[in-house]
Order: C-alpha cells, then sequence, then structure tokens
C-alpha cells in the first residue's frame, strides 16, 4: 500500500480485483448453473417428450412407455393436500393475525410452524408411513402422501396469508367494523377478498413444492402408476400412486434414463410455470413478499 | 386491540354465536400446526427409541459394524452419522462461500440490469425438484469423479473404486442445493443493512469492497448465519437426490469412499427392512430429527435475536 496516498489519485488493489473477480465469478456460476440444467435437461428430455409418452401408462403387453398415470396422481395429490391444507393454513393465520392476544400460546404456535417449516421430507416421509399409513390405516395411498404433504406445505401458506394480512391497512378493519360488521363478516369480505394474491402466492409456491416433493411420499404414496379405472375415481385416492417426481426417481434408479429425462423436463416446465405465475402475481397485486 | 361488532342486522346473539364460532374455528386451525409438531416428536421418539435398547445405545450410536441381514447382524450406525455430519460441514464450506458473495453481488455490486437476470435465476434454482440435481450429478458429477479415481488411485491396491458414486459427488450436489437457501437469506439481510452505515464507511475513504466486507457484512452477521443455520438444515435433510450419487454403502466418511447419509440409509432400506433393522432405520430417523430439532432451536434464538436487535 502507498503510504503518502493522496486523496485525489484513486487508488488500486490489486486484491480488490481478485475480490471482484469472485464475486463475479460465484454469481456467473450461480446463474450458468441453472442455464446449464434447463439446457441439458430440455436437450435429453425433448427427444422423449411426444404425445403418447404424456398420454398412455407404462405397459410391456402394449409396448409403450408412458406418465399419463403418474400426471394423474400428481394431479390428484395437488387437489387433495390443497383441499386440506389450504382451509388450515389461511385460518391459522386469520387466528395469528386478527384473533390472538400475544403470548404463550401464540409463542408456541409461531414456534411450531416455523419447526414445521423446518423438518426435512424424510422425517414427514417417516412419520406419515407410521401415522396416517399404519396408525391410522390408510396403507400406501394417495391419501396418505396427501395428509403427510398437507402437514409440510402448511407453514408456507400460513406464512404466506399472514404476510398479506398484514399488509392490509388497519383502517380496512377499523372502517369494516365502525359500519357494524362483526368480525367473521369483516373477515370474509375484507380481509380475505385482500390477501387473496398473498394467499394465491402461496397456493403455487405449495404447489411448486408438491410437484418437486419426492422423499415424504415415497413411503406414504407408493409407486402405483396405473391410471384410475374408469368410475372408480374416488376409490382411486386409497390406492398407491407415485407422482411424476416418485416415478423419475425409480426410473434413474432403474437406470431408465430416457424416461427419467422425460419426467425432468416436464417438472422443469412446471417449475418454470409456477415461477412465472407468482412474479405475475407479485408484480400485478404489488404483494411484498418475503422468503 | 378491535372491539366486538356490533350489528343492527339480527339478533346479538345469533350474530355472537357465529362470531364465537368462527374464533374457535380459527383457533383449532392454528392449533394444527402445533398438534403436528407434537405427534411428528412422539411418533419420531415413539419408533426411533426401542432399538436404540434392544441394540444398546452405545452399541447403535458408536459401532462401525453396519450388518443388517446377515446372520449376526450388527446394527453400528457411527460412520452413518459422521458421513451426514462432514457432508454437511463440507457442503457448507463450499456452499456459504460462493452463497454469501453471489449475496453480495445481487445486493451491492451488480447493475441493475445484471442483478434482474441472476436473481431469477437463484429463485428457479431454488425450485428445481432435488431429483434433478440427484439425476444431473449421477450422469455427469460420477463420471468426472470416477476419472479422478481412477487417476488417484492407480497405484492404490486397497481402494475399492466406486465408479465416481461417492462422498465428494455428494458434497458437491449438496453445497449446489444449499446456494439458493443462503444466496435468499444473505440478500435480503445485506439489503436491510441501514443505509447510513454504508454511506458513512465510503464517507470516511474506504473503498467499496472494505465497506462490503469490513462494514456491510458484518452488521448483516446474524442474517448470514440465520442462512448458514438454514442450509445446514436444509443440507442434513436432503435425501433424494445424494441417494442417486453417494454410493450407497456405509463405510467411514473420505473424500472417494461410497458412503450412506442419515437419510439415504433410510431411503434406501426402508422399502425391505423388517423387524428390528427397520426399527433401527426409525433410530436413524430420530438421530436425525434430534439433529434438526437442534438446528430450528438455534435458528429461533437467532431470529429472535434478529429481531431484538432491528428494535
Amino acid at each position: 500500500m502507498n503510504k503518502e496516498a493522496s486523496i485525489y489519485g484513486k487508488q488500486t488493489r490489486i486484491s480488490e480485483w481478485f475480490i471482484y473477480g469472485a464475486i463475479y465469478l460465484s454469481a456467473a456460476f450461480a446463474t450458468l448453473l441453472l442455464v446449464f440444467i434447463i439446457v441439458y435437461v430440455a436437450f435429453k428430455g425433448a427427444g422423449v417428450i411426444n404425445w403418447e409418452f404424456l398420454t398412455t401408462v407404462t405397459s410391456t403387453l402394449k409396448h409403450t412407455v408412458g406418465i399419463a398415470g403418474n400426471i394423474v396422481n400428481t394431479l390428484y395429490i395437488v387437489v387433495i393436500t390443497l383441499l386440506i391444507a389450504v382451509p388450515i393454513g389461511v385460518g391459522s393465520a386469520v387466528y395469528l393475525n386478527e384473533y390472538a392476544r400475544p403470548g404463550r400460546l401464540v409463542n408456541i404456535i409461531e414456534f411450531t410452524t416455523e419447526t414445521l417449516a423446518g423438518i426435512p421430507s424424510i422425517i414427514f416421509g417417516l412419520f406419515g408411513m407410521v401415522f396416517f399409513g399404519e396408525v391410522i390405516g390408510l396403507g400406501y395411498s394417495l391419501l396418505t402422501g396427501s395428509l403427510t404433504l398437507t402437514l409440510m406445505i402448511l407453514p408456507l401458506i400460513t406464512r404466506n396469508t399472514q404476510e398479506a394480512l398484514r399488509t392490509v391497512p388497519d383502517s380496512y378493519r377499523n372502517g369494516a367494523l365502525g359500519m357494524g360488521a362483526g368480525k367473521w363478516y369483516m373477515i370474509r369480505t375484507i380481509l380475505l377478498p385482500s390477501a387473496m394474491p398473498g394467499i394465491i402466492t402461496g397456493i403455487i409456491l405449495s404447489i411448486g413444492r408438491i410437484v418437486g416433493e419426492s422423499a415424504a411420499l415415497l413411503f406414504t404414496a407408493g409407486s402405483g402408476y396405473l391410471l384410475p379405472r374408469a368410475g372408480a375415481f374416488f376409490h382411486k385416492i386409497l390406492e398407491s400412486g407415485g407422482t411424476l417426481t416418485i416415478q423419475m426417481y425409480l426410473s434413474t434408479s432403474k437406470a431408465e434414463y430416457d424416461v427419467a429425462f422425460g419426467i425432468a423436463l416436464v417438472l422443469l416446465i412446471l417449475v418454470l410455470v409456477m415461477n412465472l405465475l407468482t412474479k405475475f402475481l407479485a408484480k400485478h397485486f404489488d404483494v411484498n413478499r418475503e422468503r | 386491540m378491535r372491539e366486538k361488532g356490533l350489528s343492527i342486522i339480527g339478533t346479538k346473539a345469533a350474530k355472537s354465536a357465529v362470531e364465537t364460532t368462527a374464533k374457535y374455528i380459527f383457533t383449532v386451525c392454528s392449533i394444527c400446526a402445533v398438534l403436528a409438531v407434537a405427534s411428528i416428536t412422539i411418533y419420531m421418539i415413539y419408533s426411533g427409541a426401542p432399538a436404540i435398547f434392544k441394540v444398546g445405545p452405545l452399541d447403535i450410536l458408536f459401532g462401525t459394524a453396519w450388518e443388517p441381514t446377515s446372520a449376526e447382524p450388527s446394527y453400528g450406525i457411527l460412520y452413518i452419522i459422521l458421513t451426514s455430519i462432514i457432508g454437511t460441514a463440507m457442503a457448507i464450506l463450499i456452499g456459504v462461500p460462493v452463497g454469501v458473495l453471489t449475496a453480495v453481488f445481487l445486493a451491492e455490486v451488480a447493475p441493475p440490469k445484471l442483478a434482474a437476470v441472476v436473481k431469477p435465476a437463484v429463485e428457479l434454482l431454488a425450485g428445481i425438484p432435488s431429483v434433478i440435481y440427484g439425476l444431473l450429478g449421477l450422469l455427469i458429477l460420477n463420471p468426472i469423479m470416477y476419472k479422478l479415481e481412477l487417476w488417484i488411485f492407480k497405484d492404490s491396491d486397497t481402494h475399492q473404486f466406486t465408479g465416481g458414486a461417492n462422498l465428494l459427488s455428494a458434497i458437491i450436489v449438496l453445497a449446489i442445493m444449499i446456494l439458493p437457501t443462503v444466496i435468499n437469506i444473505s440478500e435480503s439481510s445485506l439489503k436491510a443493512v441501514h443505509g447510513s452505515l454504508k454511506s458513512a464507511s465510503l464517507a470516511l475513504g474506504a473503498s467499496k469492497i472494505q465497506t462490503i466486507f469490513k462494514v456491510l457484512l458484518p452488521a448483516a452477521k446474524s442474517g448470514v448465519i440465520t442462512a448458514i443455520v438454514l442450509g445446514v438444515g436444509r443440507a442434513i435433510g436432503e435425501a433424494m437426490a445424494i441417494t442417486l450419487v453417494c454410493g450407497s454403502a456405509v463405510n467411514f466418511p473420505l473424500p472417494f469412499n461410497a458412503v450412506r447419509f442419515l437419510t439415504t440409509a433410510i431411503v434406501s432400506e426402508m422399502g425391505y427392512a423388517a423387524d428390528l433393522h427397520r426399527q433401527v432405520l426409525f433410530t436413524i430417523g430420530l438421530v436425525l430429527f434430534v439433529f434438526i430439532m437442534i438446528i430450528n432451536l438455534c435458528l429461533s434464538k437467532l431470529l429472535k435475536k434478529g429481531v431484538s436487535n432491528d428494535e
């Protein structure tokens, strides 16, 4: 370092260029990694995906390889999980934001929500397998998988709804209450509609989580890949069914890399769409969302 | 904070019944999370603890031989625990510097146009299902590792060749998978540092790099630590991606050994395990759960500290 450095001369420090280099390199790594993943998967998977792949189930008799069953299973799991988790998650957020007074109960609820968000999916899988599968007796079924995932995405929905409720100005509440609305009426007609973009963001993030989930489903929803029989759509929820991710894992471990890349591409496209949807929502409704 | 609503429509009794019901329903909803954590804790202990006493706490936690299916089975999970700890630590060692530097890039260095490319890329990385990381690790990383392995151990007679499915591959995959978590949290904590600190430092003549590393990062310390702790949680709990790349044999965690993590032991054996073997797998789950609970407690302490610092 120059001891007689003048305040007019700009010092150049070689070491700083290295640090800048490291910073740019790190950022470039993260970005190029994504580009690489997308290009590689698209390149390998594009050849596999065709109409037959998407609309048939794998069958040695008919010589078809397809993932229609897995797509349907994924839809089942997404719908059932959201049907259970969204009311509970939103209700919980409403309680925490609108009813609860700061105190022990709130602390416990917030701590457990935090904890639930930190538990790895494999633990949910073990718990789901024992509790929903064996104690309640649902076995390997789509319902077991959905109930397990419900626990997993609950914090995501609660957190996003809370975030959205916080951005609703207090004047809305006071206005509604001042005009004589009951609290429940106020929540139903003012708060929830105002918080809707945040709730939907939470739902989309949850769908992304569910679609990408594998460890929690392997031992709860099982790995069935058949389409539901005609007229047994409802009964299907008590049968085993592997989602796209599960099928992809199984195909990979059986070294059927073509199928795996086909599914990987489908999953990537889904993830991209979800991501764009959340972006769109955040932009158009100006929800300040923090993760 | 808000008074009970009085309405001119409907009788007061009917209204208050609805209000009370609504309140109770919301309360029940919020208690679901508590019930979930409580029952997960109870069931993890209930299904994981018996094997500890059947095998013996020392034999299971500090035993090194994992032969659950042999005629005289032994259930030592020390190597599995060590693999998880070392694997996670190494992944953090690699992932955190890259992540924090990227966060610095996004928060301080990047021109807005570049940041507008990098930020969404990081968000997308977070959303990629872990199985995809596993598949790519298996098909891209493992062959590279195999070549490296052939080259390093070409004269060794004792080394068991793994075909590249080893601890090092798993560490790299884990390091990549924790990147988005580390980047996002560190970036938002860097951005939350009050602007006056930065201005003061720059006005005193510190260069931008000096400001970032001697003022901003120390000020954002609790956020960066939170990011690291979250990264540890994510890495230690990751299962499917590393199942595919780690080789899945119980060995001492050396870089070029095929290894088995806490999570991958469960994934790869739960399908066929029975009786005591199965119970031991639940014990592995319990060990993992204990690790996670410790991490969660640290996290909630950190977050509370962060809040009191802000006030």
